[in-house]
């Protein structure tokens, strides 16, 4: 017991004399929560249109006027020609077009139905989507000012309730995300890279001729790790609760234990990691490139899980960060207990043994 | 020169002999092409709705199929009150409840209004958002169908304005022509950054930089020598990237080819060098992989891969410009996707070749060959 204290004080030297590392290490979090917070949002804004307005009467006149005070929409320029439509497009300085028809409003109370056009550009197949959507309500609304007297009788109000999320927070959905993603690297990486360097330098072999027992070298190597994320985890719930305002509903306890069996998982795979390489290089791809990927596209916090196709929904189970995710949301923001979490705590249990197992039991105590 | 001939020939032998890093420099990139844009699809649909029907009436009945012959709701579960229904949304069984109250049909004849209660798990703000209005669009159609609505609408007063709607360069708004541009400077980011800020720190961390040091071999030879490897396999990647997303996508440059060509070559020369800035400031392996990391996440959250950049606020969007990553993005999608040409890129071109000026000339004051 004594040595494996000396080991763990040896293994903490090592980390806090690489003060970069370190500083990156509670940087990454500090950053991410800034960036999803605040400056990265799903929501479309600032969408530059372009207005070919052929008819310039009144009715056209408010129409813009309207997109003009919109807080959607900058009016980029009004243009009469049709190739300047894809000019700009071209250029990047546009990404919609609204084109009146002549004689709009005659049409509009004569005909009694007039056609605009929109075009938008597809290359942002989000954006397009979404002006399609605030300019036919735009149009609606203008058709409902010129026809009062065209409201139903009978109505059924839809009263809608945003639940666990009342303000609308936008960052709510990122911070369980970041998180997962962020001790799953940092574990992963770290744990993998501080075993394999011994073996680079071939101070493992000074390890493992020692009285030492050849699986608490593992352990030794793998606590400061744990307590470093467990400090890294308290950063991102301070941040998000101070930062982003996105407060901690549920058990704070519950939170930290699923935390704590989340690490060990990470530290299990960073440790399998290191078995399976010989070479800090590879170790580093494997842990940063080969698990950002997986992290970010199978957690379903960046893009929605039930859209993918169904092999991608299916390899997504074996990711342990999808289901921590799942926890800290249950936990974190809606505030649920234990009994509506322990299914995706016995996955992460049970992978954690799995990978745990299959670690010990490939580290190789020779090592030719 | 002669010298750099040998460094090169030494450098590539280094690089092909590790067949796993190897793997990963050809391998991981092709599967991230034929991955992500499988994988981000951002429609809002299947959402999941949970109907607590206390009233259980016609008209219920009537609202009920109407949302389940939509298209963009699927129902989950039969919830018997609104409690069950909320652990189905604690469950993530279900993102939407819409709960009609007793005697629904009977207060829309009588009082000829009747609210509805829709709770939307929130915590995905963008999707709820969606969610809520396309059961309001639902709601609002079923509306004016009710019977007694359309025996006593009036006529409106003026016309009708119909809408038409062309996506142009992108027809069917499919998510793909968004995303497998951006992954191909993903890819020519991840070889530029990562890998020669690696491969030169390796050198320094185990101790053979001080032989080369001690050679004849000038300053520019050791990073010249560096260089061109990645310079090459990344173009060779980008390549391989093109033929993928034309084999498995059936998307290609609409635009001139050797205009893009042009910028892929000026941009891995930016990152190259931004990997041998951090090489310089870095003196072991895993540190130079951190601070590489690091910057890599920012340059990709701000580079308008995920969002788009318009409806990023002032300070962000200024951000997002001073990087490379962001430039070279929206050219990739400008010249593939729209066949944008030297006019309309030129100005890019600038940023660029001023970012590779910067980022070699920092890192190369910064690099002493005794070290």
């Amino acid at each position: 017991m004594k040595q494996l204290l000396v080991f763990i004080r040896k293994e903490f030297y090592h980390v806090f004399r690489d003060k970069r590392t370190l500083l990156i290490m509670f940087g990454l979090p500090v950053v991410q929560i800034v960036l999803f917070g605040f400056a990265l949002s799903s929501e479309v804004k600032n969408i530059r249109i372009i207005v070919a307005d052929h008819a310039r009467d009144v009715h056209t006149q408010q129409i813009v006027s309207k997109i003009k005070a919109s807080p959607y929409f900058i009016l980029e320029e009004q243009v009469w020609d049709y190739n300047r439509i894809e000019t700009a497009f071209k250029e990047g300085k546009a990404t919609c077009a609204l084109i009146f028809p002549p004689q709009f409003g005659d049409d509009l109370l004569g005909q009694g139905r007039v056609q605009v056009q929109i075009i938008t550009d597809g290359s942002d197949p989000n954006i397009a989507k979404t002006v399609v959507n605030y300019l036919t309500a735009m149009l609606g609304e203008y058709q409902q000012q010129l026809n009062p007297t065209a409201r139903v009788p009978y109505r059924i109000v839809a009263e809608t309730r945003m639940l666990y999320n009342e303000e609308g927070n936008g960052s709510l959905n990122f911070v369980p995300g970041v998180m997962a993603l962020i001790l799953m690297i940092v574990c992963t990486a770290l744990t993998s890279v501080s075993v394999v360097k011994e073996k680079e330098m071939g101070t493992m072999e000074v390890l493992l001729v020692s009285p030492f027992k050849p699986v608490l070298v593992l352990i030794a190597k793998a606590i400061p790790y744990l307590l470093l994320s467990l400090a890294n985890f308290t950063l991102i719930i301070l941040l998000s609760v101070y930062v982003l305002d996105v407060e901690v509903k549920g058990s704070v306890p519950l939170l930290f234990a699923e935390s704590t069996l989340f690490i060990i998982t990470c530290l299990s795979l960073g440790l399998l990691i290191s078995n399976a390489t010989s070479s800090q290089q590879t170790a580093l791809l494997l842990s940063l490139m080969g698990m950002m990927l997986p992290a970010l596209i199978f957690t379903g916090f960046l893009m929605p899980l039930e859209n993918m196709p169904l092999p991608f929904q299916v390899i997504s189970n074996i990711v342990p960060a999808r289901w921590y995710y799942l926890i800290v949301k249950a936990v974190m923001l809606k505030g649920l207990g234990f009994s509506y979490v322990w299914k995706e705590t016995l996955v992460l249990a049970g992978m954690t043994v799995l990978l745990l197992g299959l670690a010990l039991k490939n580290f190789k105590t020779r090592l030719q | 020169m002669r010298a750099l001939g040998f460094i090169l020939r030494k450098e590539f032998r280094q690089i092909l002999r590790d067949k796993t890093i190897l793997a990963m420099m050809f391998v991981m990139p092709t599967i991230q092409l034929i991955i992500l844009p499988l994988a981000m699809n951002f429609e809002v649909k299947n959402v999941n709705v949970a109907v607590v029907d206390h009233d259980h009436s016609t008209y219920s009945q009537k609202l009920v199929n109407k949302i389940g012959s939509s298209g963009y709701f699927k129902f989950t579960g039969a919830p018997a009150s609104y409690a069950e229904a909320l652990a189905l949304i604690g469950r993530e069984k279900a993102d939407l409840i819409l709960e009609i109250p007793s005697g629904f049909e009977r207060n829309l004849v009588r009082e000829g209004s009747q609210p509805l209660g829709i709770s939307v798990d929130a915590i995905n703000a963008s999707k709820a958002g969606i969610g809520a209005a396309y059961l309001g669009q639902v709601i609002a159609d079923f509306n004016a169908r009710i019977d007694m609505n359309v025996k006593n609408a009036a006529p409106p007063a003026s016309g009708v304005i119909d809408i038409t709607f062309t996506n142009w360069f992108n027809p069917r708004a499919e998510y793909k022509y968004n995303v497998v541009p951006a992954v191909l400077v993903l890819l020519l980011t991840l070889i530029g950054g990562f890998m020669t800020a690696l491969n030169i720190v390796r050198e320094k961390e185990i101790g053979t930089i001080e032989q080369i040091n001690v050679t004849p071999i000038k300053k520019w030879e050791f990073i010249l020598g560096k260089l061109i490897p990645f310079w090459v396999i990344g173009m060779v990647v980008f390549t391989i990237g093109l033929c993928v997303s034309y084999l498995v996508y059936g998307i290609y440059p609409r635009g001139n080819l050797l205009l893009l060509y042009l910028f892929a070559v000026v941009y891995l020369i930016d990152l190259l060098g931004f990997g041998l800035l951090i090489s310089t400031y870095s003196n072991s392996q895993v540190q130079a992989m951190f601070i590489a990391f690091f910057f890599m996440v920012i340059f990709m959250l701000m580079s308008g891969f995920f969002t788009s950049i318009d409806s990023m606020p002032h300070w962000a969007r200024i951000m997002s410009e001073l990087t490379p990553v962001t430039h070279f993005v929206r050219v990739d999608r400008m010249i593939i996707l729209k066949g944008s040409g030297w006019n309309e890129v030129k100005q890019e071109l600038v940023y660029l070749l001023c970012f590779g000026v910067v980022f070699n000339g920092w890192a190369i004051w910064n690099y002493r060959k005794t070290n």
